[in-house]
């Protein structure tokens, strides 16, 4: 029987006279890697502000881990595990990659009253800091400040603060935008070790990846979900190859 | 408490208001396009009043003031926007207030040595020194003709914003300056015209506020605080707002300062309210603005609708 | 730790203090004690300028109006003695209350705005308690309220100038080395991050403005010390220290110092101040050059004394580069926007 993680019930949000999310109902899985893909425009990066929290719905629902949570704000979310990475590399500048990592590691599992002791001092924080930055590859640039790292590797800071936060839920927002065909197979080979652990709902434009390692998709159109399914079936379902995938031949 | 002396503080207050809002539209346009906050807009004030006393000294003609007021606080500000201002564009919001304090204090400073640390004179004009019959009571005819001018400058920027060319791509400037600089507008030439015109017309409040209030060094700051608190009540980059705001704060203010400490002699004893009621007046504009605040931060006729 | 020391960024400031703390005795020997008031005030700004630099070289909050806590500390002075209270204690307790309590109310609300808004709201509070204390002619009202019983703290009076010199000193060693350690600690790491991301430090699980809140608080309060010591510096303590050019002077004194450094408030407010009384030196007029000045200053960035101190570093130590310690230029606070 499977736990459902993040639960979506007829979620619905209007900008004006805009329909942008038109009643979604999802149900992603202990363990799942779940992926939305969708025309630009569809809708994708509102939908994921409401899950995120940073955004309120106009009727419906978000469930996680079997609460309501549809009136909590973002950081009671993020407490509770249910962490988001941005599209737009939204990371600490001024600090080094180890304090980012370690910011997030702490934010998420204490307060941060604490006026004396450093930061650094906190042995399980740094931790699950490093264990992060480890597994995205950063391990050799902990003390380099973020804004001095290249594109490629602030995507990847952006990943490890949402591992290093321990999520029992992890939202990525087009992990891969605007990496290179190198980076983007190391992200998924890191998102393919991730994949048991951890509860994934992916939203992205590379095919590869999302064919690659989601166990179900869900196309998002106009803010509506057409389909739910695997992969093979996502791929041989007439409308969504005529509305998202085209005329072309699918590749693999 | 006769009716008279309602509607002679209900006119004081449209005038003071008006001398404001002539503040205010340049102030908040410079706000609301750039993005810059100048607190030096008090010291082109205080600049076009000592442009305006010395043109008086010297030919006796209260028109030739007026015209030295706005056209020293033209040039004063071109010469501003173009040795400091326009560098500071795109710096935060530290940096302007920072650059503008320092300017403050060299103004302040410039006019003491130049003119001297007492107030200088400037006299109501002639023909504008009589009183007008309102109603059965004799009000300043000066006074009529501040409320008179500024509610041209307001008809006439309203034209020039809603109507005009020019206004358009100040009206976008005010919602979405980048997109207005994208689109190939000579954004530096336009920036520049907004800041200086927004200096005439502070020089000009200077001119025509010269003779009522004392024109002396530091005679910038009160004003300006003022015009910051009506152009956030008004709303950043809105003119129309300015306008309203202006009004309203000038009201509130000198009726305010008048009635309140009479009101509150009627219901407390009257050595509190004798203390308490000058210190509640002199804040009553900045809990209105609070109140504002709280409620609409955005401010009561936001540019962007 | 020694490499720690040979750092210009490090080494120079505490030079500075070690020539501070030698003032009083050398004053004294020399018959000079002029300069222990004038290096007490100094003193007094940096501790005032440490305050601000929790709220705006940390947390990015532009308060315009920080003169708003160092008046209401030197008139908690004030007020107390007027009415015969004389006890150190009671002084720092009215201090800390009044001004933890009014940066509790003035916060929540001007947090509720940002960028260009919250500047004017703190300015329009500072502004209020201006006329406040402009207002109550019972306590002096315009011309200020002479203060007879200076704080007494036990066997301590702080009624001469040295001993307002050791009391300042002791407070300003200490708040820097606070500030020190608040740099890197959780609360500081927090609002230095929602400094520069506020969105992501909410989504990393902080509800961003109850920290920014009460760093301004503590802010406030830092602030507040310092009005109490001014207030027995001068025995008086006077509206004139709530106008808002004073607030204006803290910022500077804070940016040429080096914003969101440790030891910038102290070298602003030296240089500051210094800087100050030599052109009073030159011309009555010193205000003709000093604006400018500031002008200049802004121009030419914010990375400051402290900035500069630290281009020496890299050369001084032949380690690796150190990461710049000096802040980049703050976003001012911004709930809407992003990263840039």
């Amino acid at each position: 029987m499977m736990t459902s993680v993040l639960r979506t019930d007829a979620l619905t949000k209007r900008f004006g006279a805009l329909l942008v999310t038109d009643s979604v109902s999802l149900d992603i899985h202990e363990g799942e890697l779940h992926a939305i893909i969708g025309p630009n425009g569809a809708g994708k990066t509102t939908l994921i502000n409401q899950l995120s929290g940073e955004l309120e719905a106009d009727s419906g629902s978000v469930w996680f881990r079997g609460a309501d949570v549809s009136a909590l704000p973002i950081h009671q979310r993020a407490q509770r595990g249910l962490l988001r990475s941005y599209q737009i590399t939204s990371i600490f500048e001024d600090f080094s990659v180890i304090e980012n990592a370690t910011f997030a590691a702490l934010a998420s599992r204490r307060h941060a009253f604490r006026f004396w002791q450093p930061m650094a001092a906190d042995h399980q924080a740094r931790q699950s800091a490093d264990e992060a930055l480890a597994a995205t590859g950063l391990a050799n640039r902990l003390h380099v400040p973020a804004g001095d790292l290249g594109y490629g590797e602030r995507r990847q800071l952006e990943l490890a603060m949402s591992l290093a936060a321990g999520p029992k839920f992890l939202l990525l927002d087009e992990p891969m935008a605007g990496m290179s065909v190198q980076e983007s197979t190391s992200v998924i080979a890191l998102l393919q070790q991730l994949k048991r652990q951890y509860t994934i709902l992916l939203v992205e434009h590379d095919m590869d990846a999302v064919f690659a390692l989601a166990d179900r998709i869900s196309v998002l159109v106009y803010g509506k979900i057409l389909f739910t399914g695997t992969p093979e079936e996502i791929r041989n379902h007439p409308e969504v190859r005529a509305v998202y995938l085209g005329e072309e031949e699918a590749e693999a | 408490m006769s009716s008279t002396v309602v509607l002679a503080q209900l006119l004081n207050g449209l005038q003071y208001g008006v001398l404001l809002f002539l503040l205010a539209a340049g102030l908040t346009l410079v706000f609301g396009i750039m993005s810059f906050v100048n607190l030096a807009h008090g010291s082109l004030y205080m600049m076009g009043a000592y442009f305006a006393a010395t043109a008086f000294q010297y030919t006796g003609s209260f028109g030739w003031a007026v015209a030295a007021a706005m056209g020293g606080s033209l040039l004063l500000g071109l010469a501003l926007e173009f040795v400091a201002v326009s560098r500071l564009y795109r710096r935060d919001h530290l940096d302007h207030v920072l650059a503008t304090f320092g300017l403050v204090l060299f103004f302040n400073e410039l006019v003491r040595i130049v003119w001297g640390s007492q107030p200088v004179f400037l006299q109501v004009p002639e023909f504008l020194s009589g009183a007008i019959d309102i109603g059965g009571f004799s009000y300043p005819s000066y006074r009529i003709a501040i409320i008179a001018v500024g509610l041209a400058v307001a008809v006439g920027s309203w034209l020039l914003i809603n109507k005009t060319k020019v206004g358009m791509l100040i009206r976008a400037g005010a919602v979405n300056p980048a997109m207005v600089a994208a689109l190939g507008v000579n954004i530096r030439l336009l920036n520049a015209m907004l800041f200086a015109v927004g200096a005439m017309l502070a020089g000009l409040a200077g001119a025509m506020a010269g003779p009522i209030l004392s024109v002396q060094s530091g005679m910038g700051e009160s004003v300006l605080i003022t015009t910051l608190v009506v152009i956030v009540i008004g709303g950043i980059g809105s003119v129309t707002g300015a306008f309203y705001a202006a009004l309203i704060v000038g009201i509130v203010d000198t009726m305010g300062r008048v009635f309140l400490p009479f009101l509150l002699r009627q219901v407390t004893e009257r050595s509190f309210a004798d203390a308490a009621g000058p210190a509640l007046a002199s804040m009553l504009v900045y809990l209105l603005m609070a109140v504002v605040l709280a409620w609409r931060p955005q401010g009561l006729f936001p540019a962007n609708r | 730790m020694t490499t720690l020391l040979s750092r210009p960024s490090t080494w120079v400031p505490l030079l500075v203090l070690l020539l501070l703390a030698s003032v009083p005795f050398v004053a004294e020997a020399t018959g000079q004690t002029f300069y222990i008031a004038f290096f007490a005030r100094i003193i007094i700004y940096a501790i005032a300028a440490c305050a601000l630099n929790i709220a705006l070289g940390y947390g990015g909050l532009v308060s315009f109006g920080h003169s708003l806590f160092l008046g209401l500390g030197a008139y908690a002075v004030g007020l107390a003695s007027f009415h015969g209270i004389g006890s150190g204690w009671v002084h720092l307790l009215l201090c800390l209350g009044a001004c933890g309590l009014v940066a509790l109310v003035t916060g929540a609300i001007s947090l509720r705005t940002s960028g260009i808004a919250f500047i004017m709201i703190t300015l329009a509070f500072a502004q209020m308690g201006y006329f406040l204390f402009v207002s109550l002619k019972n306590y002096g009202g315009d011309d200020g309220l002479s203060i007879a019983l200076g704080s007494r703290f036990g066997p301590v009076d702080l009624s001469s100038a040295t001993s307002v010199y050791v009391a300042a000193f002791v407070v300003l060693v200490l708040s820097i080395w606070w500030l020190a350690r608040l740099r890197v600690a959780p609360f500081g790491m927090v609002i230095r991050g929602a400094r520069q991301n506020a969105r992501r430090v909410s989504a990393a699980g902080i509800p961003v403005v109850r920290y920014q809140l009460l760093a301004y608080v503590l802010s406030g309060m830092l602030c507040g010390v310092a009005g109490l010591l001014l207030a027995n510096l001068n025995a008086f303590a006077s509206p004139s220290t709530l106008a808002w050019s004073v607030s204006g002077e803290l910022i500077v004194i804070v940016v040429i110092g080096g914003l969101g450094t440790v030891f910038g408030p102290l070298m602003g407010a030296l240089v500051f101040l210094g800087l100050e009384e030599v052109l009073k030196g030159f011309t009555e007029h010193w205000m003709v050059i000093f604006g400018p000045l500031i002008v200049i200053v802004a121009l030419l960035g914010k990375r400051g004394i402290v900035g500069l101190l630290e281009r020496f570093d890299a050369r001084a130590t032949s380690a690796a580069p150190v990461p710049a310690t000096a802040e980049a230029a703050p976003h001012t606070l911004s709930a809407a926007k992003g990263s840039p």
